[in-house]
């Protein structure tokens, strides 16, 4: 029974009790979830699958596919051009266009209804009397797909630049166009970086709050948030939450099966060296103009507005330079926490699922997405039920924030260290283990060096993520604890976008150098 | 070995902040005004720093003691304090809404409030069995351009704003709360019929939706409309901000619910080990002094009675009619929203 459990090789007793760990951490908040509904789950589901919360489903996956498509044709011609063409400037307009991640959702979205809505500056600049509503699909659309597809652009990339050029040139080499080389070589191997990608895209989209509520796009985030709101009831709003929870788990079943379909080692002997890169010719002018649009729309822009609103803001002396250091420290505090926490526990977890494949490991991994697909102030209610029955000692602290933003946003660093151990040829740490080194030993020499891309990757977009998260933290962070996240959703609140835009470009600021190194990191350490 | 690197370099910025910020935290707090030493209650605020950290700065120079204060969206507060059950920290809850207050109240969290502090307070403008108060009231009006309106075409209702004539020219925010509130006591004025009619007709007339008061303002100021539903604070806000020139006037209509007071209150939770100290705060939000406070920085009703309005409120509270029945019923926003919903409004 406990055989079957672990799988054909048993992984070290530590690092199995680590796992389950990770693994029953993350899936506090949806444990709350089934406490609340308590154990008629069936009954509750009936209560909150109505015909309109059918619709809701189905609003919410095809905003989710249609994002996921959407940031996948930005993200995978982006990846080519900058890894292997003679791209001129492929360096920068890599890095440019990681950036937009950067930007929260819920900043991102207000800056798009800022220059696209009613009465907004493109309205402004036309001179006409009304453009089509931005409200609705369009908008919510729009924002998710701008601020999130950087999620497969890292992970394409960096698989791109790591591919071996053999079977391309073999391809090229039988007669193959480069486009069907393309389609034929270079995309089946993407595939678990893609998968891995838009997985991440998916779940962001179905758990986001902010962008799709300014775009006043009825999700099914907001309908979670109209129940409790309205009538206070966490039994409908759990159930709802509750469905998101089965959602996520097809869409880990379906991206599993893709992932696992092929090994991405290489299957003989040697190392693959860097691919020749494929000379643009004329089509560099619109290969250029493909990035320039994308860096200006996604990153220029909403920069560019908020560093008009921010000067604004400065020269009405919104926000003393001590305060917005204050922010920023506390900031970056709680994301290097949870960066941290959040590299060792994804860590674990793909170590267990790549290389001791077992139902347990399996769960596992599963579990450890569970916090992702969730929106913030779910699991942030989730925690304060457990923090306060269980651990009332913690409850309000640092730590506990920093616990709730690494179960969080745990699948983000899981993504690209799977992606990094799958590329590690298991028979390389065979052989090391056959000439006598301990188990621990080739994880230390031989594992970890070839995965640290990975992990650094990994804890950069947690990092990335954990400066921007809100509901949580303003639910779990000690009393008084402000970052500036929190700055950002207090001007807001009451409109003052000036004021706002100074803490939202401090965030920026904050976020760019990791994101930088993210980009840059393929070329350098690969 | 590289990997171990990475971590050891994570941990050590980690830690190295944890120390900064524990050294911070103890020479000296956020840089305001000397905090006293002493710990005072907990306040769970629904509403922002700007609205009330006066009223928190006078009371605590005025007891010596610190108020810890935890900002966030009302429902987020409420539905937080209703996880925490009876192990919430918090001792006062400050409500942007009285809907919020209610669930409360329904599931045993708030602890009666003495007489004393209820009787500070007009009976329409308190929970009735006295868990809650209204500290301050946030007027309805129609905010008007005065380069594009002459006061005299003003309606006396909102209700009007369906006619041909405004069609076009009026801006609402049917996402905010402040307007859902509005509809729910339409409702109950009115009915759900007459309700929806309006809104319907108010989509017909294609009112220009935008996402929150500030920005009808803004649009009034730039003459994009001409009328707008909104919270009259945020004109007499811009008012005293920009001096008497600024383009937006307010006009506070005496029909159709048109100068509705929304109400935002506090309370004490029933789990408060400093139950005393809390009234005390509360007694201290109703103060003469605090609530003048409250009216002239954020041109509020003041609710306390006795008390003079800011000169801006130039209708006085008593002339207001409120709606009849019990607007605090939580279930009535969610038949709200989807009224809305079912109108083609939201």
């Amino acid at each position: 029974m406990v055989g079957a459990l672990l799988g054909r090789q048993r992984p070290p007793t530590a690092l199995l009790v680590a796992g389950v760990i990770v693994g029953l951490g993350a899936v506090l908040p949806a444990a709350y979830l089934f406490v609340v509904v308590g154990g008629d789950l069936g009954a509750a589901l009936d209560e909150a699958l109505t015909t309109d919360t059918a619709l809701v489903v189905l609003r919410s996956l095809g905003l989710t596919a249609a994002v996921c498509l959407t940031a996948i044709a930005i993200a995978l011609p982006l990846a080519w051009l900058t890894s292997r063409t003679d791209l001129p400037g492929r360096r920068i307009w890599a890095t440019l266009a990681a950036l937009p991640l950067v930007i929260p959702s819920y900043v991102g979205a207000y800056l798009i209804v800022a220059a696209l809505g009613p009465s907004g500056m493109l309205q402004d600049a036309l001179g006409v009397e009304r453009l089509p509503s931005i409200y609705g699909f369009p908008g919510a659309w729009l924002a998710l797909s701008l601020f999130t597809f950087p999620l497969v652009l890292l992970p394409v990339r960096a698989t791109l630049q790591r591919l071996d050029p053999q079977l391309e040139e073999a391809a090229r080499s039988m007669g193959r166009t480069p486009a069907e080389t393309f389609r034929t070589v270079i995309l089946p191997q993407l595939g678990p970086a893609l998968a891995a990608g838009s997985l991440l895209v998916a779940l962001y989209v179905m758990s986001d709050f902010g962008a799709v509520s300014i775009m006043r796009f009825e999700s099914f985030t907001t309908e979670i948030y109209v129940q409790y709101r309205s009538s206070f009831d966490r039994t409908g709003a759990a159930s709802l939450a509750a469905v998101l929870v089965l959602l996520m788990l097809v869409l880990l079943w379906l991206n599993g099966r893709v992932r696992r379909r092929q090994a991405l080692y290489r299957s003989t002997p040697g190392t693959a060296r860097p691919a020749r890169p494929y000379a643009l010719g004329p089509w560099r002018w619109p290969a250029l103009a493909f990035c320039a649009a994308v860096v200006l729309v996604a990153l220029v822009l909403p920069v560019g507005v908020l560093i008009y609103w921010a000067s604004k803001g400065i020269s009405a002396g919104a926000m003393s330079s001590e305060l917005a250091g204050a922010l920023a420290f506390n900031s970056l505090m709680t994301g290097a926490f949870a960066a941290l926490a959040g590299g060792i526990a994804a860590l674990i977890v793909a170590v267990l699922a790549a290389r001791y494949s077992s139902p347990l490991s399996r769960w596992v991994e599963r579990a450890g997405h569970a916090g992702y697909a969730l929106p913030g102030v779910v699991v942030a209610l989730g925690l304060v039920y457990f923090a306060t029955r269980a651990a009332p000692g913690i409850y309000q602290t640092v730590g506990l924030l920093v616990f709730a933003l690494t179960v969080h946003y745990l699948p983000l660093a899981i993504g690209p260290i799977a992606t990094a151990l799958g590329q590690v040829s298991p028979r390389v740490e065979e052989a090391a283990r056959n000439l006598g080194r301990s188990q621990l030993t080739v994880f230390r020499t031989i594992t970890a060096p070839l995965v640290r891309g990975g992990v650094f990757a990994g804890a950069a977009l947690v990092f990335l993520h954990a400066i921007k998260e809100l509901p949580a933290t303003l639910i779990l962070a000690p009393t008084g604890f402000e970052t500036l996240a929190t700055e950002i959703w207090e001007q807001t609140t009451f409109g003052f976008y000036e004021a706002s835009a100074i803490p939202a470009l401090v965030l920026v600021a904050i976020a760019a150098p990791p994101l930088y190194l993210l980009s840059e990191r393929g070329t350098v350490t690969a | 070995m590289a990997l171990r690197h990475l971590f050891t370099a994570l941990g050590g910025i980690a830690a190295c902040l944890t120390l900064a910020a524990c050294g911070a935290s103890t020479s000296s707090s956020d840089g305001g005004p000397a905090e006293p030493e002493e710990e005072g209650i907990t306040l769970y605020s629904g509403r922002i720093a700007a609205a009330i950290g006066g009223a928190v700065d006078a009371y605590e120079a005025e007891v010596n003691k610190d108020v810890q204060v935890r900002f966030a969206d009302t429902a987020d507060l409420a539905a937080t304090i209703v996880e925490e059950g009876d192990a919430s920290p918090a001792d006062v809850f400050f409500a942007q809404e009285p809907g919020a207050l209610s669930a409360l109240a329904d599931r045993g969290l708030l602890a009666k409030l003495p007489d004393d502090i209820l009787r500070l307070v007009p009976a329409e403008y308190r929970d009735p069995q006295g868990r809650w108060v209204g500290v301050t009231g946030r007027a309805r009006v129609i905010g008007y351009s005065k380069e594009n309106v002459d006061p005299s075409e003003l309606p006396d209702s909102p209700l009007e704003l369906t006619d041909p004539e405004w069609r076009g020219r009026v801006g609402w925010g049917p996402q905010t709360g402040s307007l859902q509130e509005y509809v729910s006591a339409l409702r109950l004025e009115y009915g759900d019929e007459r309700t929806r009619e309006w809104l319907e007709g108010m989509v017909a007339n294609d009112a220009q939706a935008y996402p929150n008061n500030v920005a009808i303002r803004d649009a009034l100021a730039a003459g994009e409309i001409d009328v707008g539903l909104l919270n009259h604070y945020y004109i007499a806000q811009a008012v005293a901000a920009e001096g008497e020139d600024y383009p937006v006037g307010v006009h506070f209509p005496p029909e159709g619910l048109g100068s509705l007071v929304l109400i935002a209150g506090a309370a004490v939770l029933e789990s408060s080990d400093r139950k005393e100290e809390a009234f005390d705060f509360v007694r201290s939000l109703l103060s003469e002094e605090t609530q003048t406070f409250f009216t002239s920085s954020s041109k509020e009703y003041p609710l306390a009675k006795g008390v003079e309005p800011d000169p801006s409120l130039e209708v006085p509270l008593a002339e207001i009619p409120s709606p009849p029945g019990n607007r605090t019923d939580v279930s009535e926003l969610q038949d709200t929203i989807e009224l809305m919903q079912e109108a083609g409004a939201l």
